[in-house]
């Protein structure tokens, strides 16, 4: 059980190819992911025995058997919950949860939220389609509102879930979006996810071929992303556009895009990952009825905190209780304070 | 005055009974630890109201707690009490039917205002204190709360303070009776209200008090003197049935080197066993509260696959969420101990009561052929010994296990002669190994037990994947073909019935190897199906009891056991599971005998069973 730092033998890509054929259908999103985790997990410098990946049930959850390291497929929407066990008894594993729209947001809501706000130090990829695909095609807690599925021939009377809104809530230390069809930026999210020490949620952004075609198609289309996207960075001015031509400046709580021929660039909106109040706006660019302003949809690390992990606190704990009562000894565990003595 | 007499006794069963907040379960438990240090064998009934601040001075706020001691063996907490001691009118009405006829009644005097008559629904003119209905009983009254307030006058406490002292003097008088010593009571205070010296002396001066009413008043009452029971020769401790099952679980990490990760949602009658484990930081144990039932589950099977043995803990209306997950550890085979410390069902139905209706739960209740193995305590100190065997048998035969508890012997207590390190059962497992060659890992490779290896997170060379969907065998790969499936399904039982190899035969508690009948019973009914069979073998019955402890598989011997007597009887605190279970196995002509009102059989009532089926 010990940790081998920078001692371990490297692996590539190829060697993450498990002998299971993917079962994805074919030009589904998923196949995007699990090439830029195969990608990434090699530069992480972690030792390829310490990688686990733990899913829940749905078309993503698959994911673990085309990993070749430690996995567990485990039951709907408790990935999370197996997740924090795992993590709570070997803090060194590099713990990454697979989990879809469904699965973690209905079905296992409850453990989603728990293990944000106990901030277990694991990497969670949250693929959103906004459908039910294993189950071929209900509306799922993301689906639009209006939106004709099976289980919806007039249209879904539910209010959707914005996920990342949702665990801004639930107090994550790590929010960020990419999407499916941008390789190079979900290899940097995935890595910065990665770096994060806590829980790290990123959402996915990805396109169910199937049973919900093109629901991203403004975001990851060449003809519409340029202006309907915002890559932000820290430090960097909220600017978008085919030639970044427009900005996003804050009048008050309010966000405003404007054409930076008429607006001075120090005057735009400066992302600041570690900005709680400038988040809860950032998460809710696309959901507000009210301000409706057509704003882009942003990508990138929306929030960053530094909060203790549960399983550090837990060691922490444990260590004290040690040195305040010394190695637990059994028989004087046993005996308790009152014994009598029959002869 | 004349020095009251001193008479002998070999059993008395005392029942305490009062308000939830007049401190009956504080005062019932130091009656009890007093009794065990003196030497005597005993059990106990600690019986609370479901509600936590059920409204003061009704009987649905009465608390309650039985104590049978004696210089002989004792099987059962009693039925009927020969002593109630009651602070006020609702616990009278609650619980003079279960005092003997003659028996002794202790009344607090100021629990019987008009107030308190109206709370527990008397009639103000039929005030039983005054109108001749305790008759029947030796009535001793006496106005607790006035004595305390007296015996406290000095001492700059307020009101509500002095009151909360008033237990004290009802033990302290009870402890007169008996001829028993303070002292043990007094450390017990002294170590209760270490940053309370005030309160510590208030209680300890109103337990004088108590004692001193016995003496100086000229309460024309024999006193009673109880000597040590027969037990056999060694240390004892008294011990409940929770506080054990953490002890076994502790036990079991501790013996194994393997650390253990208790992950549990608070539920009544199991949430002691959170409590206790979480104060053990120091030994091999690491607890966590999860968000739900199911939560808890599956946190403790990612500890198992992390190497740790995960434990979960809950009673039957959480057991029946975590089933889901139950079913995926035994498609993981993973080690996991589920305990379900049962209580009146279903649904949410009496938690606070008793029942032993999870048995079929425990071995049937998942989706697909689902097979756990499941044992049962039955007794407090027997809780220890079989969650310890629950975890043997998990870690051993990497399987989920139950381990089988309930209300009634949770809360229970008795003496215990607890075992030492050295006497436990090692039990084995071992890591698989690493592997430097990069060669396909096989996670279903099995032992002659049928058990894999436990390849953990972190060992070269043995990446794998698992999951609930079916596999192959060896390979572990997910695989929907038709043959495999009935191999699997087939193969998971076999895993299961192979324990029986492992595990003890089934014995005879007592009475003839073959004869006219044999009372089988399981989990809390032993103590009563104990106490009846001696009553009946002394009467020259012909009867047996063999108590059964391992539930699935059951001992390879029970059959031939069972066709050794003319008939069989099963009784069981459920409506006829066992029963079930063992006419269909065996096909034998078993008969139940049920109670279902949330409480323990009576000794009475089992003995009656008795001699009806060997008529
Ligand atoms: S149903 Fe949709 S999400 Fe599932 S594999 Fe097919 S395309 Fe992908």
């Amino acid at each position: 059980m010990e940790l081998t730092l920078n001692t371990h033998e490297a692996f590539t890509a190829k060697d993450l190819v498990t002998s299971q054929d993917v079962r994805w259908c074919p030009g589904c999103g998923d196949y995007s992911i699990l090439k830029q985790v195969q990608t990434v997990l090699p530069e992480l410098n972690i030792p390829r025995e310490n990688i686990v990946f733990i899913s829940g049930i749905g078309c993503s959850s698959r994911f673990p058997y085309y990993m070749e390291t430690y996995g567990m497929h485990s039951i709907h929407g408790r990935a999370t919950a197996v997740a924090s066990g795992l993590k709570a008894t070997r803090p060194e594993l590099s713990v990454w949860i697979i989990t879809g729209d469904g699965d973690s947001l209905s079905i296992g809501g409850n453990h989603f939220i728990h293990l944000l706000r106990r901030n277990f130090d694991v990497n969670i990829l949250l693929f959103n389609n906004q459908i039910y695909g294993l189950t071929k095609g209900q509306y799922s807690p993301t689906s639009e509102i209006g939106k004709i599925t099976k289980s919806t021939p007039m249209g879904t009377i539910d209010h959707p879930f914005n996920p990342l809104a949702l665990c801004l809530g639930a107090d994550a230390t790590f929010i960020a979006r990419c999407m499916d069809r941008d390789p190079v930026h979900m290899r940097e999210i995935l890595k910065r996810g990665n770096a994060h020490k806590g829980t790290s949620l990123i959402e996915i952004y990805q396109n169910c071929n199937v049973f919900n075609d093109g629901a991203f198609e403004l975001f990851t289309e060449k003809a519409t992303k340029k202006l309907e996207t915002i890559f932000v960075e820290h430090g960097k001015p909220l600017v978008f556009g085919k030639d970044s031509e427009f900005g996003i400046v804050l009048n008050g709580d309010t966000p405003c895009v404007v054409n930076l021929a008429e607006v001075n660039t120090n005057d735009l909106w400066i992302h600041d990952e570690t900005n709680r109040n400038k988040a809860n706006i950032l998460v809710r660019f696309f959901d507000d009825e009210v301000n409706q302003t057509n704003l882009p949809r942003p990508f990138g690390v929306f929030y960053t905190q530094n909060r203790p992990c549960y399983e550090d606190q837990l060691t922490i704990q444990h260590a004290q209780a040690l040195e305040l009562k010394g190695t637990g000894n059994l028989d004087e565990l046993l005996r308790g304070k009152n014994t009598w003595t029959i002869e | 005055m004349s020095a009251p007499l001193i008479e002998q006794k070999k059993t008395v069963t005392i029942r305490f009974a009062g308000d939830s907040g007049d401190g009956i379960q504080l005062t019932g438990t130091q009656f009890t630890n007093t009794a065990a240090s003196l030497g005597n064998d005993l059990s106990t009934f600690p019986n609370f109201p479901a509600e936590i601040r059920a409204p003061q001075g009704t009987q649905a706020g009465v608390s309650g707690f039985q104590i049978k001691f004696g210089s002989v063996e004792i099987f059962t907490p009693g039925d009927e009490c020969e002593v109630l001691v009651v602070m006020n009118a609702a616990a009278l009405k609650a619980n003079i039917k279960e005092l003997k006829p003659n028996g002794i009644l202790i009344v607090n005097t100021d629990g019987f205002n008009a107030r308190d008559l109206e709370l527990a629904k008397i009639d103000k003119d039929s005030n039983p204190l005054t109108n001749g209905s305790l008759d029947g009983f030796k009535l001793y009254q006496i106005d607790v709360t006035k004595l305390t307030r007296t015996a406290l006058e000095n001492s700059g406490l307020g009101k509500k303070e002095i009151d909360m002292c008033k237990n004290m003097f009802v033990l302290g008088y009870v402890y007169w009776i008996y001829n028993r010593p303070l002292a043990l009571t007094i450390s017990a205070l002294q170590e209760q209200f270490k940053k309370k010296p005030a309160i510590f002396e208030a209680n300890v001066k109103v337990l004088k008090a108590g004692y001193a009413y016995g003496d100086t008043t000229e309460t024309p009452m024999t006193r009673y003197e109880i000597a040590k029971a027969n037990m056999p020769s060694g240390v004892y401790r008294n011990i409940n049935g929770n506080p054990a099952t953490a002890l076994g679980l502790v036990a079991a990490a501790e013996v194994s080197k393997l650390p253990m990760f208790f992950a549990t949602y608070p539920i009544t009658p199991a949430s002691d066993i959170l409590h206790d484990l979480s104060k053990h930081k120091n030994f091999n144990v690491k607890t966590f509260q999860a968000e739900d039932e199911i939560a808890a589950i599956c946190a403790a099977i990612g500890a198992s696959f992390g190497g740790s043995l995960g434990v979960t803990s809950s009673s039957g209306p959480g057991i029946a969420l975590k089933a889901e997950a139950i079913g995926l550890a035994t498609m993981l085979e993973l080690p996991l101990v589920i305990i379900n410390v049962q209580r009146g069902g279903p649904s949410t139905g009496l938690p606070t009561k008793t029942e032993q209706a999870d048995l079929m739960q425990a071995i049937y209740g998942r989706n697909g052929e689902c097979p756990v193995p499941v044992v049962a305590a039955c007794s407090p100190s027997d809780c220890f010994t079989m969650v310890y065997e629950a975890c043997r048998i998990a870690v051993e035969h990497m399987t989920p296990v139950f381990f089988m508890s309930d209300g009634y012997i949770a809360n229970g207590a008795e003496p215990w002669k607890f075992p030492q390190t050295k006497d436990l059962k090692p039990i084995e497992y071992r890591y698989a190994e690493a592997k430097e060659a990069r060669e396909k890992y096989l996670p279903y490779v099995r032992n002659n037990k049928l058990a894999r290896a436990w390849a953990i997170p972190g060992t070269k060379g043995l990446e794998h994947r698992i999951g609930g969907l079916e596999k192959e065998n060896l390979t572990g790969d997910i695989s929907y073909d038709p043959d495999n499936h009935q191999f699997m399904v087939k193969l998971r039982q076999e895993r299961v019935d192979a324990i029986a190899d492992f595990i003890p035969l089934q014995t005879i508690d007592q009475g003839n190897p073959e004869g006219d009948v044999l009372v089988i019973g399981w989990g809390s009914t032993y103590g009563s199906i104990r106490g009846a069979v001696t009553e009946t073998l002394a009467e020259g019955i012909n009867v047996a009891h063999a108590h059964i402890k391992y539930l699935n598989p059951l001992p390879k011997n029970l059959g031939d056991i069972l066709k050794r007597y003319k008939k069989v009887i099963v009784p069981e605190i459920n409506n006829g599971q066992l029963v079930r279970i063992l006419r269909d196995k065996y096909l034998v002509d078993a008969k139940g005998i049920n109670k279902i009102k949330g409480t323990a059989f009576t000794t009475q009532e089992l003995v009656n069973a008795i001699k009806e089926a060997s008529n």
